[in-house]
């Protein structure tokens, strides 16, 4: 195969034939623009566009109708399954929409969203709050998770409490709170460390109780000072221990912390959950410390706003469904070098199709992007198996190949070669001399994939039901021609039992009966 | 004549080493004819794997496993219009054949159809029910028959039988989940 082991000359040290560290890429940080002021609270726009899909899983059901007074924290939306989550409102107001459709992605899927118009007078519900959040049972702990509507916001927004329950279930042994945030222009998480360490490690130890977890490990990256000092006052007498790692992109990605912190590795389409570690974003954390301590749900989470256009790049305390629009006006747009904007870092960011759309819950970053920084596509040239992707690959996939099945659609061989375990992390095609757009390709091929196993699944099914429809009829047939043959059988013996002869023989044997009797009563 | 071949050590070891090889041999033999069995009887489920098992017999075979049979026979793999050009990437890929485009004497490529019977003009004479090959219709003698959506393949097998002509094919809404994210070739430009 292309791994060439030439390459990897130097395995002990980990480090490729150009000097840089295997399976890792170090771009430009882009942080510290973001970093310069506080988290700033966000003045509520007019109105919020809460999507019923935040989340990971099926989508939450309204449970409000238009022209309703909501308060702040009321639950608007609840959830539909397992997989779903409880959506309340940011702030108090009207609703003035259940079911309008935004498009978020550019795969187009509409998403129902409410729409909710602000009264300005932030008007809260009751909520109760706990003292002693140390003293609460786990199943408790983990309910009160659940209500608040917690989902992972590192950016996949799986919900809280169903994934610590399933590490309940796999017997887990380790939490790790994940602020390796290595992707560029991404600063909330350590923003939120500076600011507020003490949240995140209460938040901490709140998930390590839920989950049973013996212990807990926070994971930053070593480039991160202020957080780090920060979280080193905060974190005596507490049972989350520092653990500090090199930052490198994709550093923060489940499977790579898992492995920095622990040097255990995640089985090939396998889960943290499968060797006994549960990771959870920082940010996350903090909102489970609101959920249980306060009472309160989760609606608003820290999101940063970067690129070059922004005069004032910054992190903000966002009420969720604020539009991404309201939050580049508050910073100051450069309209004439603004070229677009990103959702999510400048990696594996999706672009926007409309300023307008709201912040999720999953939303960590918005990047305006200008010429400079984000200079249009080059031309694509062919392939020229320099082999730079595949040193660059956290997943330890041959990227190359993968383009070759993937231009083929060869679907067996792209499941061969663990597409699957592809992270879709950027690094291959950021690596790439030749600029081809080898995640768009892996995206699609995964699209394709996923399509290509419900089709197989759909058609095994309506295999099963014609067999059954094939058995069905001949056991009908079968039936049909026993029937006909026991029911001629039958007329026989009908025939034969009421034959002329034996009709005699009974009604002679009735008369002698009779009149027996009417001797004997004549002799009585 | 050479004492060591009177020896009759050596005459015992000689026969047992003739009966091990007939031994041997007669096993390969035994295993042989077993493994050319279960390879046709799995190269056959193979094919029929990949078809898509509407069992509308449009390949001008009675349904899926007899044109899988014909494939395995050398009949062309291009012949399934509902598998589309997809069916046939996956059998070149399996038979390692040319992939041909799909043969227009056996149908279009056409999106996925879903039969609905109109219920107020049903007879309810349950022909189109004693032809769906998967048990999608329900109903019972002069009552009305309807189509188990889900269930339904989209041969069109019922829509001959039918005296009333009351069952159209109509097209299935791709739930927007499935809708795909734009290709390297078409990036939207942001």
């Amino acid at each position: 195969m292309a791994i060439s082991w030439a390459k990897r000359a130097c395995p002990v040290l980990g480090f490729g034939k150009r000097g840089v560290k295997l399976g890792a890429i170090k771009p430009p940080p882009h942080k510290l623009e973001s970093l310069r002021s506080r988290i700033m609270p966000t003045p509520l726009p007019e109105r919020l566009v809460l999507s019923l899909q935040q989340h990971q899983g099926d989508a939450s059901i309204p449970c409000v109708e238009v022209g309703d007074k909501v308060l702040k924290f009321q639950a608007i939306a609840e959830a539909n399954s397992e997989s779903s989550l409880n959506l309340h409102a940011p702030t108090s107001g009207t609703i003035l929409s259940v079911d309008q459709s935004l498009v978020f992605s550019d795969s187009m899927t509409p998403e129902a969203c409410i729409v909710l118009e602000c009264d300005g007078a932030d008007n809260a519900l009751k909520v109760s709050t706990t003292r002693d959040y140390r003293a609460l049972e786990h199943e408790h702990l983990l309910q009160r998770i659940e209500e608040a509507g917690v989902c992972g916001m590192g950016g996949a927004g799986y919900p809280t409490a169903l994934k610590l329950r399933h590490g309940i279930s796999k017997n887990i042994d380790l939490l790790l709170i994940n602020a390796a945030e290595c992707e560029p222009y991404i600063s909330c998480d350590e923003a939120l460390l500076r600011e507020r360490a003490k949240e995140v490690i209460q938040g901490a130890e709140i998930i390590q109780a839920a989950c049973l977890a013996n212990s807990c490990q926070l994971v930053i990256e070593s480039n991160m000072n202020e957080a780090i000092d920060a979280l080193r006052s905060e974190i005596t007498g507490s049972s989350v221990q520092l653990k500090i790692v090199a930052p490198s992109y994709p550093a923060g990605d489940e499977r790579q912390i898992v492995f920095a912190a622990t040097g255990r590795e995640t089985p090939s389409s396998g889960l943290p959950i499968d060797i006994g570690v549960v990771v959870v974003n920082a940010g996350t954390a903090a909102a489970c410390l609101h959920a249980v301590s306060k009472g309160q749900p989760c609606i608003s989470r820290v999101v940063t706003l970067a690129g070059s256009p922004l005069r004032t790049p910054k992190n903000f305390d966002v009420p969720i469904g604020t539009p991404i629009s309201h939050l580049q006006t508050l910073c100051g747009m450069d309209e004439q070098s603004h070229q677009g904007t990103l959702a999510g870092g400048s990696l594996m960011g999706q672009p926007v199709l409309n300023l307008d759309l709201p912040i999720k819950k999953t939303s960590n970053c918005v990047v305006a992007m200008s010429a400079q920084e984000f200079p249009a596509q080059e031309p694509v040239l062919p392939c020229i198996r320099c082999g730079y992707c595949a040193d660059a690959c956290p997943a330890h996939l041959l990227p190359q190949q993968l383009l070759v099945f993937s231009k083929q659609q060869a679907v067996e061989a792209l499941e061969d070669h663990g597409l699957f375990d592809c992270i879709e992390c950027g690094a291959c095609a950021y690596v790439c001399p030749s600029k081809i757009p080898l995640l768009q390709y892996y995206r699609s091929s995964k699209e394709l994939m996923l399509l290509e196993a419900g089709v197989t699944a759909r058609s095994s099914h309506w295999q099963q039901r014609f067999q059954y429809f094939q058995y069905r009829r001949k056991r009908v047939n079968q039936q049909r021609a026993e029937g006909k043959q026991s029911a001629s059988d039958n007329s026989q013996q009908v025939e034969q039992e009421f034959s002329r002869d034996k009709a005699r023989e009974e009604i002679a044997a009735a008369v002698a009966r009779v009149k027996s009797k009417k001797s004997k009563n004549q002799a009585s | 004549m050479n004492p060591f071949i009177e020896n009759p050590i050596f005459l015992y070891a000689t026969g047992l080493l003739v009966a091990l090889l007939l031994l041997l041999g007669f096993l390969r033999f035994i295993s042989l004819l077993r493994t050319q069995r279960t390879y046709q009887h799995s190269i056959v489920d193979l094919i029929n794997a990949e078809l898509p098992q509407t069992q509308c017999g449009h390949c001008s075979y009675a349904g899926c496993l007899p044109y899988a049979r014909a494939i395995a026979q050398g009949e062309a793999i291009n012949k399934c219009a509902p598998g589309g050009t997809q069916t046939i990437r996956r059998l070149s890929w399996l038979l390692n054949e040319q992939r041909e485009p799909l043969d227009p004497a056996h149908g279009s490529l056409s999106p996925a159809t879903v039969a609905v019977i109109r219920e107020e003009e049903c007879i309810g004479c349950t022909k189109c029910i004693q032809a769906c090959p998967v048990d999608a219709i329900s109903g019972a003698t002069k009552l009305m028959h309807t189509v188990i959506a889900a269930e339904c393949t989209g041969c069109d097998l019922c829509v001959d039988p039918c005296p009333v002509d009351c069952i159209d094919m109509i097209e299935v809404q791709q739930p927007p989940r499935q809708w795909p994210s734009p290709g390297p070739n078409e990036l939207v430009p942001c």
